[in-house]
């Protein structure tokens, strides 16, 4: 079963995502995924104040900038996991070095 | 043979055996709802079938086979994942093996109970679907008793079986440092499907709430499930002296009798001896829970049929403990009452 896992933080956890700590955090992460044979694709994300939405309004696609975080945690990575079952990946999720929480989503494919 | 002896025959395993067929079906295919409809379909055709050819040697067994093969059809019709063809092909191995020896099929019931209970389901549709899945309750008495429209109620069960389905939700009996929390959440929804009755009670002034058998009949599988888990025992114990004073509750005008102006003479003896029973198994394992607290405190006001006075020192110092495992407001306002009764009126009142 694959999964994705979204993975939210405070603005606070975001802004130090580049420090030593993190960083090997991060990485030692993703090699435990990697081991484990568990890793399909997964990235973090940029600051959502460089995001830009795009939206089909009648059938026309109108472009603005944002949007601008307005909840306290917002969007900042993703994976997708092939696992066995919800409480493998749920285990995975709770493992995150930096998520605030971490949702999943089951992907069809 | 006749037909109501084969009815009588098919209402027998249905009412024995519901809930470890369903089990062991969903534990196999991760499909509750799919298990539900091959179920019920290996039901319809022994209704057919039975009367005739004789009501089978194993009937377990001749369901599992019927059902087994729905299955596998409703499978190949929807064309489904690999995956899913492994599974039908590992019941197809079991259910073979079952039919060929003496041996009971294995009962999954414990990770059926756990999957229900499971914290990725809405919390509201936990209850109802233990009832449901467990022991077969119709989804339409489910409804009445938690208030909500049929409709409604067989909307969140189909959701809940969905989740299971799509998101697998795996059949399995959690390990430690997991399980103990785990089995909090199944403890819990086996209380809700007591407690709910409680609120139906006051709508419609019955003297039985709606579901009080059915979450005793839970409470007992699980301690048959779970024979080492002192927290089940307290929950049927629990359960148990509350279901023992049924008849005392209500006076014959239809007022509320408080428990310590509760009638002895009408509390089931035979429940309270069941119950002390459970809270004495519990009491062995020398782990202390809430249930075990809160069946204990029933325990002193029980005692009260032999005694003629409660000990309110003894249900304060109860009270203590749940308020330290579980600091609730109920039990909050217990403990304030036990001190209170126990004659230090003050503490009771300003101590946190």
């Amino acid at each position: 079963m694959k999964y994705a896992l979204l993975v939210h933080q405070s603005q606070e956890h975001f802004d130090r995502r580049n420090d030593k700590a993190a960083v090997s955090a991060g990485r030692a992460y993703a090699e435990a995924l990697q081991a484990a044979g568990v890793f399909v694709a997964g990235a973090g994300l940029d600051s959502p104040r460089n995001a830009t939405t795009v939206s089909i309004r009648d059938g026309k696609r109108q472009v603005h900038d944002g949007p601008y975080a307005e909840t306290k945690e917002f969007l900042a990575g993703f994976g997708i996991i092939d696992v066995p079952n919800l409480d493998a990946a749920l285990e995975w999720a709770a493992r995150h070095p930096a998520a605030g929480f971490a949702s999943l989503r089951y992907v069809h494919c | 043979m006749s037909e109501s002896v084969t009815h009588a025959a098919i209402e027998t395993v249905a009412q024995d055996s519901y809930g470890r067929l369903i089990a062991y079906l969903a534990a196999r295919s991760g499909d509750v709802a799919g298990a539900e409809d091959a179920l019920g379909d290996a039901f319809i055709a022994a209704l057919r079938r039975w009367p005739a050819e004789g009501v089978p040697e194993k009937p377990e067994a001749w369901l599992l086979h019927v059902a087994r093969n729905r299955m596998i059809d409703a499978a190949r019709r929807k064309q489904v994942q690999q995956k899913s063809e492994t599974f039908l092909q590992q019941i197809t191995e079991e259910a073979a093996s079952v039919a060929a020896t003496q041996e009971y099929f294995p009962d999954e019931r414990l990770k059926l109970l756990f999957v229900c209970a499971h914290p990725a389901i809405d919390p509201s549709a936990q209850t109802p679907l233990m009832l449901q899945t467990v022991l077969g309750v119709d989804a339409a008495r489910i409804a009445s008793a938690f208030l909500v429209s049929p409709a409604a109620m067989s909307q969140q069960l189909v959701r809940a079986k969905n989740k299971i389905r799509d998101a697998a939700i795996p059949f399995r009996v959690p390990e430690p440092p997991e399980l103990e929390e785990r089995v909090s959440f199944v403890l819990d929804a086996i209380y809700a499907a007591y407690t709910t009755g409680w609120e139906s009670l006051m709508e419609t002034a019955s003297t039985h709430h709606a579901l009080a058998s059915e979450a005793i009949a839970l409470g007992r599988t699980l301690t048959q499930l779970m024979p080492h888990e002192p927290e089940a025992h307290g929950l049927l114990a629990l359960m148990l002296h509350c279901e023992a004073r049924r008849e005392a509750r209500y006076a014959s005008d239809g007022d509320f009798v408080p428990l310590d102006r509760q009638d002895t003479a009408l509390w089931s003896q035979s429940m309270i001896d069941e119950a002390e029973t459970h809270l004495h198994s519990a009491a062995g394992f020398k782990r202390m829970g809430r249930y075990q607290l809160e069946a204990a405190i029933q325990s002193v006001h029980a005692s009260r049929a032999k005694t003629t006075h409660i000990d309110w020192k003894e249900i304060a110092l109860l009270y203590e403990g749940l308020v330290r495992i579980a600091p609730r407001i109920g039990s909050l306002v217990g403990r304030a009452v036990a001190i209170a009764q126990a004659g230090e009126p003050l503490t009771g009142i300003f101590c946190p």
